[in-house]
């Protein structure tokens, strides 16, 4: 268990807290911005504010 | 007297809407209460008599009345309505239950007039924005963790696939608030029939967990959900899309990421171990990115549309609350630098930055939300244009008057303290530096006073909506029984 000891220096943990959330924080970037088809389908979600709307008014219909 | 601030189509009794009612009409009990405590506070400092001698009147007491009134009983109030209003509306799904919703309605009115009498009354855990005792902090405890089931219960029956980002930013706001409010709390009574407590922590832990929580709270309570408010209500209002989708999912993580950090630049110059106050500064830094990227994508959505700016006082709510948005995160940066707090700290500076971020972007997008929300939720049109125009213009003057009097006062005051004369002397006492105060004191009530009374106008013009509503619906009810 002498490894953990390793964690109870910040010198250790600040790097190691930068690396995981820069890491994460790239992720989100390629994850959003990558692929241009889930781009599209993110994009599409602009619209549900305005998708009740369209349901009340097929409703009076 | 009807005017054209469209209400439209409302689908029937799927939602509850009762709900999102009661707690738009408190916000706006709230928002005059608090607001006019406010200037009575504001006109202690600048004509001292006010305070008559007398502790329960005092500035010291009444402030967190103030504070407490106005950020937790106006904005709070107006982010339980509206997040519950969005979360049906997007997830196009009822609310649940009703009953814990109604729980948590008189709950956090509850927790208010508990709040303000408490303070009145000189007791106080003189953290703040966390000023309530023990007793109080346990009911927002139990009020908050029933509006987390609420909201999550909502998002899990809901009909939509995707959970819209508005709702991203309310659930953040109101996990990081579960958090921030558990641990800043965490005291021991002296006594189970005592409010007096003391905090688990001691000297610099205890300023900096008290800081911890406190630019969180701008963070998280004044920050992210009322982001949540505008990614709704400001392309709803334009009737268009928000600018970019993906700009807003980066928005939200990097908020996320960044603003946990940055409460130590409260602590500049202090005790406080100077890594710490040097990392809180890089993150305040970092963090205008993403302020700068939401507020781009906000006022962007208007783009092709700009002309509703010059023809609806709602969408100009909305657009200058943004803006002012975007000048508080570039100021709190700026002001996080270590040697531009040298100066800015302690001093009146302070104040104006944090009412341009509260009145010009907190306040105003509420205003602006609460014009498109509530007629609607009546079923009617807002029952006085010029009102809200004449709204508009008092806020927009109040706010100017307001920072600008704290900038030359905050400025002044720094100035002044860290002069010294030939002999190594400071130049002037305190009492000199507070003199040179009255004039801008003065100028920051009468800002205060222009503000209030553009929110009692909308208060008054909200009164007489939600009564043209209710005549209209008797109306329509009347007209169809005679029909049958």
């Amino acid at each position: 268990m002498e490894w953990l000891s390793w964690f109870s220096h910040p010198e250790n943990t600040k790097p190691l807290a930068l690396i995981i959330f820069f890491v994460t924080f790239i992720g989100i970037l390629v994850y959003v911005y990558g692929s241009r088809k889930r781009g599209q389908k993110l994009e599409s979600y602009r619209d549900i504010p305005f998708l009740d709307e369209q349901d009340a008014n097929k409703d009076k219909q | 007297m009807a005017t054209d601030t469209h209400s439209g189509a409302e689908p029937a009794e799927q939602y509850n809407f009762d709900i999102v009612k009661k707690f738009a009409v408190m916000s706006l009990v709230w928002a005059v209460v608090g607001m006019s405590v406010g200037v009575w506070i504001a006109s202690e400092l600048a004509w001292p008599f006010l305070n008559f001698d007398s502790p329960y009147f005092s500035f010291g007491r009444f402030r967190p009345v103030h504070t407490s009134a106005v950020i937790f009983g106006f904005g709070g109030s107006a982010l339980f309505a509206t997040s519950y209003y969005v979360v049906q509306r997007t997830c196009q799904a009822r609310l649940f239950p009703d009953g814990l919703a109604s729980f948590t309605f008189w709950g956090w009115q509850t927790v208010i007039v508990l709040a303000a009498v408490s303070y009145v009354l000189g007791y106080t855990q003189a953290r703040e924005y966390a000023e309530m005792e023990w007793p109080i902090d346990i009911l927002i405890e139990a009020v908050w963790v029933s509006y987390l089931i609420v909201f999550v219960g909502t998002i899990m029956r809901r009909k939509q696939p995707h959970i819209y980002v508005a709702n991203w930013f309310y659930l953040g706001f109101i996990l990081a608030t579960a958090l921030l409010h558990t641990f800043n709390n965490l005291a021991m009574p002296i006594d189970l029939f005592s409010m007096k407590s003391y905090s688990l922590f001691a000297g610099t832990q205890d300023a900096m967990t008290q800081w911890w929580y406190g630019h969180n709270a701008v963070g998280f309570f004044l920050t992210a959900a009322f982001l949540g408010m505008m990614y709704y209500f400001v392309p709803k209002h334009a009737g268009r899309p928000i600018y970019s989708y993906r700009l807003s999912i980066v928005h939200f993580w990097a908020l996320c990421f960044m603003y946990m950090w940055v409460g130590g630049h409260h602590l500049h110059w202090t005790a406080l171990p100077d890594w710490t106050s040097s990392l809180a500064a890089a993150f305040s830094i970092l963090l205008l990115m993403p302020s700068w990227g939401g507020m781009i994508n906000g006022i962007m959505t208007l783009s092709g549309a700009w002309d509703k700016l010059r023809t609806d006082p709602i969408m100009r709510f909305m657009i200058v609350a943004l803006s002012f948005y975007g000048m508080s995160t570039f100021e709190g940066p700026m002001m996080s630098l270590k040697e531009v707090n040298a100066l800015s700290h302690y001093t009146d500076w302070t104040v104006g930055h944090v009412h341009s971020g509260a009145l010009g972007w907190v306040a105003m997008i509420s205003f602006g939300s609460l014009y498109h929300m509530m007629p609607r939720l009546w079923n009617t049109r807002m029952w006085s244009q010029r009102l809200i125009e004449w709204h508009f213009w008092l806020a927009t003057i109040g706010i100017v008057l307001y920072i600008v009097a704290m900038w030359i006062s905050g400025i002044t005051q720094g100035l002044m303290w860290r002069s010294f004369d030939e002999f190594g002397n400071l130049q002037y006492s305190f009492a000199e530096s507070v003199a040179k105060m009255m004039p801008f004191y003065a100028m920051r009530a009468i800002g205060g006073m222009f503000f209030l009374t553009g929110a009692a106008l909308m208060a008054w013009n909200m009164f007489m909506t939600i009564r043209q509503g209710q005549r209209e619906n008797a109306a329509a009810v009347a007209g169809k029984l005679a029909h049958a």
